[in-house]
């Protein structure tokens, strides 16, 4: 008889090291665009490489990544939530409503925090209890939203919020450090920590890759996404309260279209739109990659909406090219 | 019919591959005008490549089909059925929302002058179409609407709209019910007298002898033998098919059975299955026989808390747990491996050691975070346990082959700790190898108490596996069976629900 | 046996909109005249056409979020054209409105069938794009009615019959997609890949280039939705028919096309196209104000697609012969 312990076949945990997957990710490939585009940046206009205007760019991304972060969870579960940008505009008329009546910036977070909560287990509840499918479902809370903002509201605004309300959107922590982006990093490491080292994040994944096999594995799959619009609704609520504060108004068309960048800024990050991959340090990138973008070319005087062009080139390039490259590939190994 | 015929259709070294695998290494395949040709071999053996490269679908990477003698290559499906060859598919390849002659039509449906689709001769046509075959509907009805039976007559039909000379049947009775396939048979007898040339897919063996003039079998994708059915008897068909004898060693197990540890007691759902009535010991496989739809899945995913049985007790160990989901199952030691291994068994997508510990994340982590070490170990416990064929643990799962597939599902459910493991179809779809693995292994669980449900459909599984068999028919129990009673003629007989009066009386 | 040749969506859409019309009237009984229901279906004949052509794409399981910022680039390319060679004929500036708007069609389409990329994403992109290439041609300045000619803004709003020519062309457009839909293997082919793109292969169909012909429809109708739009309002700018791709996919989830494929009909985006019209057209008169519109669209999809779920549920097994026998 062979000794048992030497038939036994060892496989290996890793095939390659953590290393080598880094270097390989598409994280690694977007950070050397980031750099490029610094880099770059730095070079085409003077007034790149100044603190005070690095730190005023970087309100081009900090709400939508806060957002973006959230949403990243939800898509790599396989939905999608449209509606963030009309969950804003709810937030923000209602703080707006109860700032008339003169409350003070502590009720106002928390109302603004409510709303954005109360409107993502709307969602959820359609998406995970009526079982209806989330794009449908968000199209259509996302003109309920914003059309309740604008029945409030009308073609009026709000104004008048309590001084101390500013410093969410307009304070700054120490030198050239905003509260934003403070809260931006803060958010950005708990939910980085959420998705890749808590058993939740595990079940996100399983449920993205799929949601049958999840389910078969004792995941509570509904209950999973149910919380998963109930954070994206959180954090498009904290995205009303630092946009609000820092336009010191409120209109109902207020953050209108932002959902398409989140979206964007989501994808561009690496999260495959139809679910099951995606890391949160791939959006902290693509943040930075649009917010670059959008100030570099800001400093040419190029337009916003030119700005956008690059913006969708980038959204579709960046998928379509590596794509591109296989084809091309597979084609020539064929003679 | 004469022997000197030359073959309608005939296949020439052809050899298919994917990625990894070799699903077809130069079979040679000839099908003749007004003769049915039986494609006989296991799952795995590359009949499925077959069918569709003859329709089309995938285009052969060598070799040299012919029609009448000449050369031809089929583009795509079209082409296919330009060439005269169609094929009623296994799958049901319908669509629910179009009616039942646009389904039979789509593609080739008659033109007006004007080039639009004539809808009032296309419902001639149909019912010209369905009154031979027997089919009484209206072709307007949209094939939702319609039963699975009907719905295979309407893919008969389809078949037959194209002027075909060669009809693919591919595993064309697996959902019928008697009195359906005795009018298939008929259906294939008419067919047969028209000329054409009919290749029939099948693994049951009656079947084959009773419809099938000629035999063609494959093995592991390569090609073994043909020739007439008058030629050769089913043993030595059989043994061509499996290429051994057919005694399959089954373990030898002493079954160490002692107390309940499941008792089901009046299970029932309103359309799948009702009074469900059976204890499991603890150490003991029990299996579960039936024909395909006779509700013994249904009433497993039930079980494992995927649907909620509308009325019904389940009691663990003598108390009563109420499971609503999966989750509920399995913390009450109740899992399932379930037949579809694609679809609900393995995430693929996730890597290995996590398909292993999805459900064992509370026992891995600390207070909700992960730590991969104690993953990793786990995993290779079982991996190793199962002997899984991997390159590494964090290989993507959708990258192994159905037996390794199979083999992490159960790692998967073998590190929760189970007390019932209810194994759903287990072997089906394994090569011969790895079905011995996963015998072995399910008599090596038993033997270390714990308690086996086996759904199988395969007739020797059931009788070398099990302690005690129940047999299902039209969502219910029909039998329970043991020792001498457990014998092949006995399972058939209630599985089809024919009781001679005599055997009532021995019983 | 009758329900089963009766559309049950479209039959209850349809009394959802008399219900309707019959409440606004007894609050406003000049609002069923003849001349006015006309207004509202000129109004709508935009949304109506483009529902046709979302329509299509939604059925083949894709979405086209691209169709408002074509419809844009299309009416700013063909104003521009027109105040260069204001002599251009009407049928000319069609034809280019409609190829112009097909050819970006074919560049979702393309992204879809030959790169594979989710047409969510392939759109979301390129409906930035064309919008930006508005200000880029346009260098951001208006068209306005004084620079184009008498010929390109009078078409659309021309009588024939009674009837402006953009509602003429919206009926027409209904009439041919009908047509398309039932008796062309296109229609039929576009119905087979959304409902069973696995057997559409096995039938002989391309997905891929259904899926793509489908976005060239699509965008097709966005050019000419783009003339017109262009030529009735008088103007052009970056921004017009802004967010009026949500309105578009609005009309055919409330007309029940099902966002997973495979299940709408001509009918049902026709009747969710004029379900919000009426709406739209209504507030005013009775005397709500039009910022409640937003909300009730919303409201509308919602319901329409829990409705449409419940009513398309797939019935379970059925084993029992107890329970056979009771269905």
């Amino acid at each position: 008889m062979t000794d048992a312990t030497s038939q036994t076949r060892h496989i290996p945990d890793r095939l390659h090291s953590r290393l080598y997957a880094t270097l390989r990710s598409w994280e690694a490939l977007l950070l050397a665009v980031a750099v490029a585009i610094f880099i770059v940046n730095s070079f085409t206009s003077p007034y790149f490489l100044n603190a005070w205007n690095l730190s005023d760019a970087t309100f081009n991304f900090t709400e939508k990544a806060m957002i973006a972060f959230a949403m990243a969870l939800l898509i790599i579960a396989g939905e999608i939530d449209l509606s963030v940008a009309s969950i804003i505009a709810l937030a923000s008329t209602a703080m707006g409503f109860a700032a008339q009546y003169g409350a003070g910036t502590p009720e106002l977070v928390i109302i603004g925090l409510t709303v954005g909560l109360l409107c993502g287990a709307f969602n959820a509840f359609f998406v995970t209890v009526l079982g209806l499918p989330s794009i449908v479902v968000t199209i259509g809370t996302m003109s309920l939203f914003r059309g309740i903002s604008f029945i409030i509201l009308g073609d009026g605004a709000y104004r008048g919020y309590p001084a101390d309300f500013a410093w969410f959107g307009q304070g700054y922590v120490f030198w050239v450090i905003t509260v934003e982006m403070v809260l931006f990093v803060i958010i950005a490491v708990i939910y980085g920590v959420l998705l890749h080292k808590t058993n939740f994040g595990r079940a996100v994944y399983a449920i993205g890759n799929n949601p049958t096999g999840a389910l078969f594995s004792g995941i509570r799959v509904q209950r999973v996404k149910f919380i998963l619009f109930l954070l994206t609704g959180l954090m498009s609520g904290v995205a009303a309260i630092c946009l609000t504060s820092r336009l010191g108004s409120t209109r109902p068309s207020i953050a209108t279209g932002m959902e398409l960048e989140v979206v964007t800024m989501v994808v561009l990050g690496g999260v495959n739109i139809l679910g099951g991959s995606g890391s949160i340090p791939g959006v902290v990138i693509a943040a930075f990659v649009m917010g670059l973008v959008t100030f570099g070319l800001g400093l040419l005087n190029v337009p916003g909406i030119v700005m956008s062009i690059f913006i969708g080139l980038l959204l579709i390039g960046v998928i379509a090219l590596p794509r591109l490259w296989t084809m091309i590939a597979a084609r020539r190994a064929k003679p | 019919m004469t022997e000197r015929a030359p073959p309608v259709v005939s296949m020439d070294a052809i050899t298919k591959t994917f990625p990894g695998v070799k699903a077809l290494d130069q079979v040679r395949l000839d099908l003749y005008a007004g003769q049915v040709t039986a494609l006989v071999g296991e799952n795995g053996a590359g009949k499925s490549t077959t069918v569709k490269i003859l329709t089309g679908i995938y285009q052969p990477d060598g070799g040299t089909i012919r029609i009448d003698g000449a050369p031809i290559k089929f583009a795509n499906a079209n082409a296919a059925g330009a060439a005269g060859i169609t094929a009623i598919h296994q799958e049901t390849v319908l669509f629910d929302e179009l009616s039942v002659a646009e389904n039979i039509f789509i593609g080739h449906a008659p033109r007006t002058r004007l080039g639009l689709i004539d809808t009032a001769e296309m419902h001639r046509a149909a019912v010209r179409l369905l009154d031979s075959i027997g089919a009484p509907f209206d072709p307007r009805t949209r094939l939702r609407d319609l039963g699975i039976a009907n719905k295979h007559l309407v893919a008969i039909a389809r078949a037959l709209s194209v002027d075909a000379r060669v009809v693919i049947m591919d595993e064309p009775t697996a959902a019928l019910s008697h009195k359906e396939i005795a009018e298939l048979y008929e259906l294939v007898e008419t067919l047969k007298a028209q000329g054409k040339a009919i290749l029939f897919i099948s693994h049951k063996f009656d079947e084959i002898f009773h419809i099938a003039d000629r035999y063609a079998v494959f093995r592991d994708g390569a090609f073994v033998g043909a020739g007439m059915i008058a030629d050769i008897d089913e043993d030595a068909l059989v043994k061509m098919m499996v290429g051994r004898t057919v005694d399959h060693i089954f373990p030898e197990r002493q079954p160490n059975v002692a107390e309940d540890v499941l008792q089901v007691v009046g299970y029932a759902h309103p359309t799948e299955f009702a009074d469900i009535n059976f204890t499991l010991k603890r150490g003991e496989i029990l299996g579960f026989y039936g024909l395909v739809g006779a509700g013994r899945s249904e009433f497993m995913q039930s079980l494992f808390g995927i649907t909620k049985p509308s009325k019904g007790v389940c009691k663990i160990n003598g108390q009563i747990k109420v499971i609503r989901s999966p989750a509920d199952a399995v913390a009450n030691g109740i899992v399932y491996v379930p037949e579809d291994r694609g679809k609900q068994g393995a995430v693929i997508g996730l890597p290995i050691f996590q398909n292993i510990t999805l459900p064992s994340l509370g026992r891995t982590s600390r207070s909700g975070f992960l730590q991969l070490a104690e993953e990793f170990k786990l995993a290779r416990d079982y991996a190793e346990r199962l002997d899984l064929r991997a390159a590494s643990l964090d290989q993507d799962v959708g990258n192994l082959s159905g037996g390794n597939q199979q083999k992490v599902v159960i790692a998967k459910w073998l590190a929760t700790q189970p007390q019932v493991i209810i194994l759903d179809e287990p072997t089906k779809g394994i090569d011969i190898g790895s079905k011995a693995a996963v015998h072995d292994f399910m008599a090596e669980l038993a033997a270390q108490g714990l308690s086996v449900i086996m759904v199988s459909s395969e007739i020797p599984e059931v009788i070398g596996m099990s302690d005690r068999v129940i047999v299902m028919r039209d969502g219910r129990i029909e039998a329970e069976l043991a020792d001498d009673a457990l014998t092949p003629e006995t399972l058939v007989r209630h599985a089809a629900g024919i009781t001679t009066p005599a055997q009532m009386e021995e019983a | 046996m009758l329900p089963r040749f009766l559309p049950v969506r479209e039959t209850i859409l349809s009394v959802a909109i008399l219900a309707l019309l019959l409440l606004i009237s007894t609050r406003f009984s000049g609002f069923i005249a003849p001349a006015n229901l006309a207004n509202v279906f000129n109004d709508t004949a935009p949304l109506i056409i483009l529902a046709l052509g979302q329509m299509v794409v939604i059925l083949t399981r894709c979405i086209d979020l691209s169709v408002a910022a074509n419809l844009a680039l299309t009416g700013m390319v063909v104003a521009m054209i027109n105040v260069a060679l204001p002599g251009l004929p009407i049928p000319v500036i069609i034809a280019i409105a409609i190829l112009l708007g097909a050819l970006m069609g074919a560049v979702n389409g393309l992204l879809v069938w030959k790169l594979a990329i989710p047409p969510i994403v392939v759109t979301l992109g390129t409906m930035t794009i064309f919008r930006g290439i508005i200000f880029l041609i346009s260098d951001g300045k208006w068209v306005n009615a004084h620079e184009m000619s008498s010929a390109f803004t009078g078409f659309p709003r021309a009588a024939v019959l009674g009837l402006p020519v953009l509602s003429w062309v919206a009926v027409l457009t209904v009439i041919i997609f009908g047509i398309m839909m039932a008796r062309t293997s296109l229609g039929r082919s576009i119905f087979a890949v959304g409902g069973n793109p696995h057997a559409a292969v096995y039938t002989g169909i391309d997905v891929g280039k259904t899926q793509f012909l489908a976005f060239v429809l699509s965008g097709a109708l966005a050019g000419l939705t783009g003339y017109l739009w262009v030529a009735r309002y008088a103007v052009a700018y970056v921004d017009i028919a802004g967010g009026f791709e949500l309105e578009v996919v609005a009309a055919c989830v409330i007309g029940g096309i099902s966002i997973a494929g495979g299940i709408g009909s001509v009918g049902g985006a026709v009747l969710g196209a004029l379900f919000l019209g009426v709406v739209k057209n209504a507030l005013p008169v009775v005397n709500i104000s039009p910022f409640w519109q937003l909300a009730i669209s919303g409201s509308a999809i919602l319901i329409a697609v829990a409705f449409n779920a419940r009513a398309g549920k797939a019935k379970g097994r059925i084993i029992l012969k107890s329970a056979e026998a009771s269905t």
